[in-house]
């Protein structure tokens, strides 16, 4: 058979969506959702440094799935443009919606022009100072952005977790119940508890997975990541200080050293925004 | 990404192509025009035109370090602001004070301060102590074709080193001149205008194993010595409820003294100065 030398355009995009869609669903899930206090994130990510959440600026979290190269470069222009448009203009004028059209624009420009479509799909959350006005931006390989309520699964087998969530989901739930019902939607599917029914784990453990909240309650910089004692805390999994430093060292249960303050020691709030008492007239939040 | 589907929308290229984790290098290559260093030097002197912010102090303590500023900026002759604040947090373990002309000193402070925190968001690590004292170095040698024409910036680095080896002092003390020269301090530092006085008087007041009540003290003293002989920096202002700003780095963090806190001390120097000062005066007559 000889290489047909036209293909039409509706062949063209099947083919780059069906590559895109399968790259996409070989890796694990996450699931981003909302809770009384802000966003969770919760990726099945056994690295503790290849992260798939991140930061991108005050109110304005991260999350991806697929190929790893692609989704940290949109990571890192995310910051960047967010970095840029709050230094020149003003740290209020970066918004989740900017961060969301530029990726999807990106997207769906990469989608169209280059052989390979990027493998990637994301999510931009944004907290704001009510739960109605938490906004999840979901964003696909081709660019289509789209704005969900409650939470977005992504990656893997998304469906199934989406079911599972939506039987048990509901709107105001505290941090450690929205943490619980995203970890048991998550372990229903992942390759990580099939031996559940061999007396295998049937739950996704600490050392598994990747925890992040936008918590509107802290003064500037909203994204923490739940490391260490303070996950093993919320999960409820009742494990004491000899356990908490596994021998790998994937989940300190103290950050290296160099972690920044509020990233995952209780002990070291991020007082970088300035207490609440110390607000006024601080450079970052009025400047 | 190629440039025709950039000039469309999107991330430029650079956002999506460019390896580094510097916000500097970065707007150097994407937006050169909002950098500090990057605008034509005056050709005359314009020193007397520009607000000028004046004395910072900063002191080490057992816990970490204190950095105080007054809050006077002149402008030649004139009081420009009384209520300028000159000592900023430059992350959550680091303190920066500006002295010099006070527009360009703020705006580079404002771009430092997205410096540390782009490195940590795209790294997801903070930088080192010293990594942050030379990024602050570099900034200021590009800012010597305007220092030479009277808009020298000049700033007092401090931050809590969370590598400090077991038994060395956490807080430390960088000062800088107009070259870009980076110098760490021991013990105590002040630079401005009324650095002098306020050196002097550190030397006196300070000492090592002081706590940390004790050293705010050294350092709001500093100031009120500085503003006894300086004057383009402000003493305490008890009419119109302005104190000079003191920020402590400590294992917790960068925070801001309250007001009401420094408020008391300065009070207390003021009446202690009162005192000996009703002391000579009796004894004289």
């Amino acid at each position: 058979m000889t290489m047909p030398y036209y293909a039409s355009a509706e062949q063209v995009m099947r083919d780059r969506s069906e590559y895109a869609r399968k790259g996409i669903s070989r890796g694990r899930s996450v699931a981003v959702v909302t809770y009384a206090d802000g966003v969770l994130f919760i990726a099945e990510n056994p690295s503790s440094t290849l992260h798939k959440v991140g930061e991108i600026y005050d109110r304005i979290g991260f999350a991806a799935v697929g190929r790893y190269s692609e989704f940290e470069s949109l990571r890192v222009a995310g910051v960047r443009l967010a970095d840029v448009r709050g230094y020149s203009y003003n740290r209020r004028d970066v918004t989740g919606r900017v961060i969301a059209n530029a990726y999807a624009q990106t997207l769906g420009a990469i989608f169209t022009e280059q052989m390979k479509p990027y493998e990637v799909e994301l999510c931009v959350a944004e907290v704001g100072e009510t739960p109605e006005r938490d906004q999840l931006y979901r964003l696909t390989f081709d660019g289509s952005v789209v704005d969900e309520p409650d939470f977005v699964v992504m990656g893997g087998q998304a469906d199934a977790v989406t079911a599972h969530l939506r039987e048990n989901f509901h709107p105001g739930m505290g941090l450690a119940d929205a943490l619980r019902v995203g970890v048991d939607a998550l372990s229903a599917v992942s390759p990580a508890t099939t031996g559940a029914a061999d007396g295998g784990p049937t739950r996704l453990t600490a050392q598994q997975m990747e925890v992040a909240v936008l918590d509107r309650r802290r003064p500037k910089r909203a994204f923490r990541r739940v490391v260490g004692a303070a996950l093993h805390t919320l999960l409820g999994d009742g494990q004491t200080g000899e356990t908490e430093t596994p021998p790998s060292g994937h989940v300190p249960s103290h950050p290296a050293p160099g972690t920044p303050a509020g990233l995952g020691d209780p002990a070291a709030p991020d007082t970088a925004g300035g207490t609440t008492d110390t607000g006024e007239g601080h450079p970052q939040s009025d400047g | 990404m190629n440039e025709s589907s950039a000039g469309r929308s999107g991330f430029p290229p650079a956002y999506l192509d460019r390896v580094g984790s510097s916000f500097t290098d970065f707007l150097a290559a994407s937006a050169p025009d909002l950098l500090p260093g990057r605008r034509p030097v005056p050709q005359l002197p314009v020193g007397d035109i520009a607000p000028h912010g004046t004395t910072i102090v900063a002191a080490t303590y057992d816990g970490g370090v204190l950095m105080g500023g007054d809050r006077r900026a002149t402008m030649g002759n004139l009081i420009s602001s009384r209520d300028i604040e000159k000592v900023y947090p430059a992350d959550s373990y680091s303190v920066i004070g500006i002295a010099g002309a006070a527009g360009i000193a703020i705006e580079m402070v404002k771009l430092y301060q997205v410096e540390l925190e782009h490195y940590e968001k795209i790294e997801g690590l903070t930088m080192s102590l010293d990594g942050k004292a030379n990024r602050l170095a570099q900034m200021i040698r590009g800012n010597l074709g305007a220092a030479l024409q009277g808009l020298a910036v000049v700033p007092l680095f401090a931050g809590f080193d969370l590598d400090a080896a077991p038994g060395e002092l956490p807080g430390r003390i960088f000062s800088y001149d107009v070259t870009g020269g980076n110098y760490e301090e021991r013990g105590y530092s002040a630079v401005g205008s009324g650095s002098l006085f306020a050196r002097n008087s550190l030397k006196k007041t300070w000492r090592q194993g002081l706590d940390a009540a004790a050293a705010t003290r050294t350092v709001v003293e500093a100031l009120y010595d500085a503003a006894d002989d300086d004057s383009a920096t402000g003493g305490p202002d008890p009419v119109r409820r302005l104190y000079p700003i003191v920020y402590r780095v400590d294992a917790e963090g960068a925070i801001r003294l309250t007001d009401a806190e420094i408020a008391a001390v300065a009070d207390a120097i003021v009446a202690e100065r009162a005192a000996a000062e009703r002391q000579n005066t009796t004894r004289e007559a």
